[in-house]
């Protein structure tokens, strides 16, 4: 293992320690509904990027992931009591299904026609879930928490530490492909597809396989929101700001690094989460937008491009 | 690098009959050709004769209405171009096609990573010598660690036939590598190709600088308006009345 492996894993390990460290002593609940928010997105964040960043495909679904992945959730939930581990792990298999068929279907397609599908996978997907009856139409559905298991104290408090756990996963996976061959090879067609099919390349190929990845951590992701709100409806489990929060993030993070969209998601999350308590929650998604639009026209390469322009002007090359 | 053992008399690239139609304009009109094994061949002809056509159709970024591509004895007609290039079909661009956020090392890394088969795969100590002897040999070697993006016109042409060197090619398409370039630079590159192909790489050429065709070429080939006017050596077909007349006018 190198050496920047062995920091990686020993942050993902304290990360964690930490987290279970707060589920043990702090008692408000307060702080785990504000942090579970924050870590889903970056959740949410990292897996937009492996698609949208690495290989440059810009999908507008990530809600349509999330809210399959909600709703996979409230199924099994409502259908056989299945227990939390199993509505993550077949929402993230559903999810990459559902990433594997629309990549198939729409990656052929350069640029624009793939986010134009995922636009209308959204409203597909949402339209179906609102005329199903058993998980509620669009009425919505209330659910029962179950009974919370050791060590954590609350529910809520295990929803935060699994969705910590996620962010390991997600992070962990988003890391080992920009390292990876995989990683270069996607780089490789963002920067020009026939190019890099001519260079070797499997476009196709790599495409689909981000596009997997990243639905099945979407959708992952999603699973465990419907214990959170103990409440789903198909208006917010499909909403919209899902899409735009985790493109916002991980653009105003910067796409070049792994790390882009957590430094993203973080600002962003705090941000939301601050003016949600403090002015309205109608002023967050203001917020996301100016932030957004200053990004692109200051700061294209995210925050992660300022960092590595600042460090390169610092070594004084143009290396 | 790859040396057709003994007496191979089969073609390495064999074109039967290749027909490419854009809605109703016919861009290659049953177009045949052989290309041997270790041959230097020049393609020549009027801007939108098909040249580039042609060769999209050889790597596989076109697909054909009509006809076959046969490369070292299998049909690739419907092969798509990454599995063209790990058989060992290598291309430029006419218009230099550089991973822009790569530097050159890094795209010649690209090919090592994806275009070696699998029997050949390279460790990742070996890569950076490898990389670095294409390099030296294409006169980039002081450039490996800068950003494509500070490359001259000629650096970048030089770093595309790097690129292609790097997936270990049986056959190189040069695709106009020249245009552009002052005399000088035309000669760089002219000697680079010509000692690639002295190392048993075979050469399509498609270039509008004669006295680089003229230099470079054991066989020439004339397209105009999508079928071939002529076919022989460089002496012949610059004597061909058809020849003249699709580049002089009459």
């Amino acid at each position: 293992m190198s050496r920047n492996s062995l920091a990686f894993w020993i942050g993902a390990t304290l990360f964690l320690f930490a987290a279970l460290a707060m589920t043990q002593i702090i008692g408000n609940e307060y702080p785990f509904f504000a942090c579970y928010v924050i870590l889903q997105f970056i959740v949410l964040a990292v897996a937009w990027s492996i698609l949208g960043g690495y290989a440059g495909y810009v999908n507008f679904g990530t809600s349509a992931f999330f809210g399959v992945g909600v709703y996979t959730a409230v199924f099994l939930f409502k259908a056989f009591d299945a227990p939390l581990a199993v509505q993550i792990a077949v929402a993230a298999a559903f999810g990459a299904f559902l990433g594997f068929a629309l990549g198939l279907l729409t990656l052929r397609m350069q640029g624009i026609f793939f986010s134009i599908a995922t636009i209308a996978l959204t409203i597909i997907i949402e339209t179906s879930v609102t005329n199903w009856r058993f998980v509620g139409g669009a009425a919505g559905i209330q659910l029962q928490r179950p009974m919370v298991t050791a060590p954590f104290h609350s529910y809520v408090q295990m929803l935060f530490f699994v969705q910590a756990l996620l962010v390991v996963l997600a992070v962990a996976i988003a890391r080992y492909i920009q390292n990876s061959w995989i990683g270069r090879g996607l780089q490789a067609l963002k920067d020009d597809e026939l190019a890099a099919e001519c260079t070797g390349v499997p476009t196709l190929r790599l495409k689909v396989t981000a596009c997997v990845i990243s639905g099945a951590l979407m959708c992952a992701a999603g699973a465990p929101a419907a214990m959170y709100l103990q409440y789903a409806d198909p208006s917010s489990a499909f909403n919209l700001n899902y899409s735009v929060s985790a493109l916002a993030m991980s653009l105003i993070g910067g796409t070049a690094h792994w790390a882009g969209p957590i430094v993203g998601a973080i600002l962003l999350g705090v941000t939301q989460q601050l003016l949600t308590v403090t002015i309205s929650s109608e002023v967050n998604v203001l917020v996301l937008g100016v932030m957004l639009v200053l990004f692109v026209v200051a700061a294209p390469e995210g925050i992660i491009g300022l960092i590595r322009k600042a460090a390169r002007k610092r070594t004084g090359g143009g290396a | 690098m790859i040396t057709p053992s003994g007496a191979e008399p089969a073609a390495l690239l064999r074109i039967s009959a290749l027909t490419k139609r854009f809605g109703g304009f016919i861009a290659l009109d049953n177009v045949s050709v052989d290309i041997h094994p270790g041959e230097r061949f020049g393609l020549i002809g009027p801007n939108g004769s098909g040249k580039t056509t042609l060769i999209n159709c050889i790597s596989g970024a076109f697909r054909t209405e009509a006809g076959t591509v046969v490369f070292d004895g299998e049909d690739i007609t419907s092969l798509p171009p990454h599995i063209r290039t790990r058989r060992g079909i290598a291309r430029s661009f006419q218009i230099p096609r550089p991973f822009k956020s790569m530097t050159v090392a890094e795209n010649l890394m690209v090919a090592l990573d994806f275009a070696s088969v699998a029997g050949d795969f390279i460790p990742a100590a070996q890569r950076r010598d490898t990389v670095m002897s294409i390099l030296t040999q294409t006169g980039l070697a002081s450039k490996a660690d800068l950003s494509t993006l500070g490359l001259s016109q000629v650096e970048l042409r030089k770093m595309e036939l790097a690129r292609a060197m790097a997936t270990h090619p049986k056959l190189l398409i040069s695709d106009e590598a020249m245009a552009g370039l002052s005399s000088s630079e035309v000669d760089e590159v002219l000697d680079l190709l010509i000692k690639l192909a002295g190392q048993g790489i075979t050469i399509i050429m498609i270039e509008h600088i004669m006295q680089a065709v003229m230099r470079f070429s054991e066989r020439l080939m004339c397209l105009d308006a999508g079928k071939i006017i002529a076919i022989g050596t460089p002496a012949e077909v610059m004597a061909n009345q058809r020849v003249q007349e699709a580049y002089l006018g009459t």
